[in-house]
């Protein structure tokens, strides 16, 4: 604390002005539309006529006797469950081996991000389908190494969809894998030089050393990629267009067809509140259990 | 010498993983390449193979002809449209925004800045319906100012990062600027912003590829081909009423990939930094 910051002198006039844009947009595009959708949530509204109050029946009919919400819920849950861990995994130990004093290291870590860089995109997606057709290169490769052709599609197949889908985002590692990079830099390499005098071997390293010195951004990287996970569309809306048998149905796929193909905006609004409920309790769950396994070096911050 | 041998297997085997690694991962977009100079008849058969038996560049001229005498050319320009002034809006807005927030004092500056932070854990699509209706009344659809407009309100990613920038510079420098009659808009424009220029950058490349791969927004705004952005354009493509054209598919869909792959090589380090010092999704 110096001098100059115990004179609190306020300059609302100025403030204001710099920050305008963001309280105009978060009014209008935020808080307005967050106060909308709960509203809406109890209507019946076909976006023509105006909406009519029907209180809770749209969530006692999600919740009773809407199919289709558990199917989905339980799809996007079992995308997040399983790509989550899976790519962060995968992030963390490509991470740690990037971590090293090797040559061509930026050529490597230019390679493994260029997925990430494109990924996202509907050419991908188109791609990735394709790729995983009947007559893919999926299934060619398989022949052309084994003699064996496995013979089915791996996105039409009600066994395989999903799964195609969770590698698709496994592939796209890089930004969690540059943040552990950047995590992984920050730890004093004596530390690990102090191990190795105490005679820890390599994992022992990794569990006492790496792994808590590493919570913290392993936090970050968990809350971000759970909420993304939850907003997962554009594959499953390009690449199975949430078939086969609904196996692929994610939840905003789900809210995108109730909403703007069956224009039922209001049974839309409210399985959108019910997601916004749930994202918001894992990331409060994930926050609230963090103090047992992260880890900070000072509490200054 | 004796420890050049005992390091070499190591060595060429972390070089073995590595390349691997880096060979699986890029399979698919080399593939994708590949695909796109084939023949349209030879694309599914020995279809792993990553060289064509003949190259084949009429993929792309049939490609390029799109649908309905609607080219690529539009569907880039359009896609140019939403890349540029999406960029630009939030460029300036957050700038400003951010500046706001790490040098003045004002009365709920907690508050407003508490918004920021939850505007970035709270995921936009959750208010699409709501905020698809407030368009529609406003009598948005079918153009553009949907996928534009709300760049310009600023985006709470890039107000963290310049924040994070803002903070590094010493006050002194706005002390000094003021001293020499700068008003505060001036220290804003001649002082802060020429100091956090890489941030600048590093925020104008990811704008750049959020607005590049638009989809959702893009599908539920855009109903006419001839606004269609290539994301949409792309779609077509696998439109189940026709027989598809898979090889002028993928001609234009690596073409539709070049400007993401070129900013990355030009621009990598800015890239890796701003996801480090952010966690900014790629």
């Amino acid at each position: 604390m110096n001098g100059k910051q115990i004179r609190i002198r306020y300059e609302n006039k100025a403030g204001y002005a710099f920050i305008a844009p963001w309280v105009i947009g978060f009014l209008g595009l935020m808080l307005i539309p967050l106060v909308c959708l709960i509203y809406f949530s109890f209507t019946r509204f076909d976006l023509l006529s105006s909406p009519q109050w029907v209180g809770l029946s749209n969530y006692v009919d999600i919740v009773f006797s809407d199919r289709k919400f558990v199917q989905s819920l339980k799809v996007t849950f079992i995308y997040v469950l399983v790509l989550v861990p899976a790519r962060l995994a995968v992030a963390l130990m490509i991470a740690m081996l990037l971590n090293t004093r090797h040559r061509l290291i930026g050529t490597y870590r230019t390679m493994l991000y260029i997925p990430s860089i494109i990924g996202g995109s509907v050419a991908v997606a188109v791609m990735w389908g394709l790729l995983f057709s009947r007559t893919g290169a999926v299934n060619s490769v398989v022949q052309s190494i084994f003699g064996w052709n496995p013979n089915i599609s791996w996105i039409a197949d009600p066994r395989t969809a999903l799964g195609t889908l969770i590698l698709l985002g496994i592939w796209q590692f890089g930004s969690p894998m540059v943040i552990f990079l950047a995590g992984l830099k920050n730890i004093p390499y004596s530390y690990y030089e102090a191990a190795i005098v105490d005679g820890a071997n390599g994992w022992q390293r990794f569990v006492k050393i790496t792994l808590p010195m590493l919570s913290p951004v392993i936090l970050f990287n968990l809350v971000m990629q759970i909420i993304n996970g939850f907003m997962t569309f554009t594959q499953g809306l390009i690449i199975t267009g949430g078939g086969p048998l609904d196996k692929t149905l994610f939840y905003q796929l789900y809210v995108y067809r109730t909403g703007f193909e069956y224009f039922q905006m209001g049974y839309a609004s409210a399985l959108s509140c019910i997601m916004l409920v749930i994202v918001a309790l894992l990331a409060l769950i994930v926050f609230k259990t963090s103090n047992m396994w992260v880890h900070y070096e000072s509490r200054s911050e | 010498m004796r420890s050049d041998v005992r390091n070499f297997l190591p060595r060429v085997s972390f070089h073995l993983v590595c390349v691997l690694i880096s060979a699986v991962s890029l399979y698919p977009v080399l593939w994708m390449i590949a695909s796109s100079f084939k023949d349209p008849s030879r694309v599914f058969v020995d279809a792993h193979s990553l060289i064509p038996e003949v190259w084949n560049f009429s993929n792309y001229i049939r490609g390029w002809q799109g649908f309905g005498g609607i080219t690529f050319a539009t569907f880039f320009k359009n896609t140019f449209i939403v890349v540029v002034f999406s960029t630009l809006g939030t460029l300036v807005s957050s700038t400003s925004i951010a500046y706001g927030f790490a040098r003045i004092l004002f009365r709920f500056k907690k508050f407003w800045f508490a918004t920021v932070i939850i505007t970035m854990l709270l995921p936009g699509q959750i208010v699409l319906i709501p905020q698809y209706i407030i368009f529609y009344q406003l009598d948005w659809i079918n153009t553009f100012l949907p996928l534009i407009v709300p760049a310009f309100f600023g985006g709470a990613f890039f107000i963290f990062l310049f924040m994070q920038f803002i903070r590094t510079i010493p006050h002194e420098l706005d002390e000094a600027a003021k001293i020499d009659g700068c008003s505060r808009f001036g220290i804003f424009t001649r002082v802060i912003v020429p100091l956090i220029k890489p941030a600048i950058v590093t925020a104008a490349i990811f704008e750049f590829y959020w607005s590049w791969d638009k989809f959702y927004e893009a599908m539920i705004y855009l109903g006419k081909p001839q606004q269609y952005t290539i994301s949409l354009a792309l779609r077509m493509f696998s439109d189940p009423g026709v027989q598809t054209d898979w090889s002028a598919m993928f001609a234009m869909a690596t073409l539709s990939l070049l400007p993401p792959i070129l900013v990355f090589f030009i621009f990598q380090k800015y890239i890796v930094e701003g996801i480090s010092t952010t966690g900014i999704k790629g």
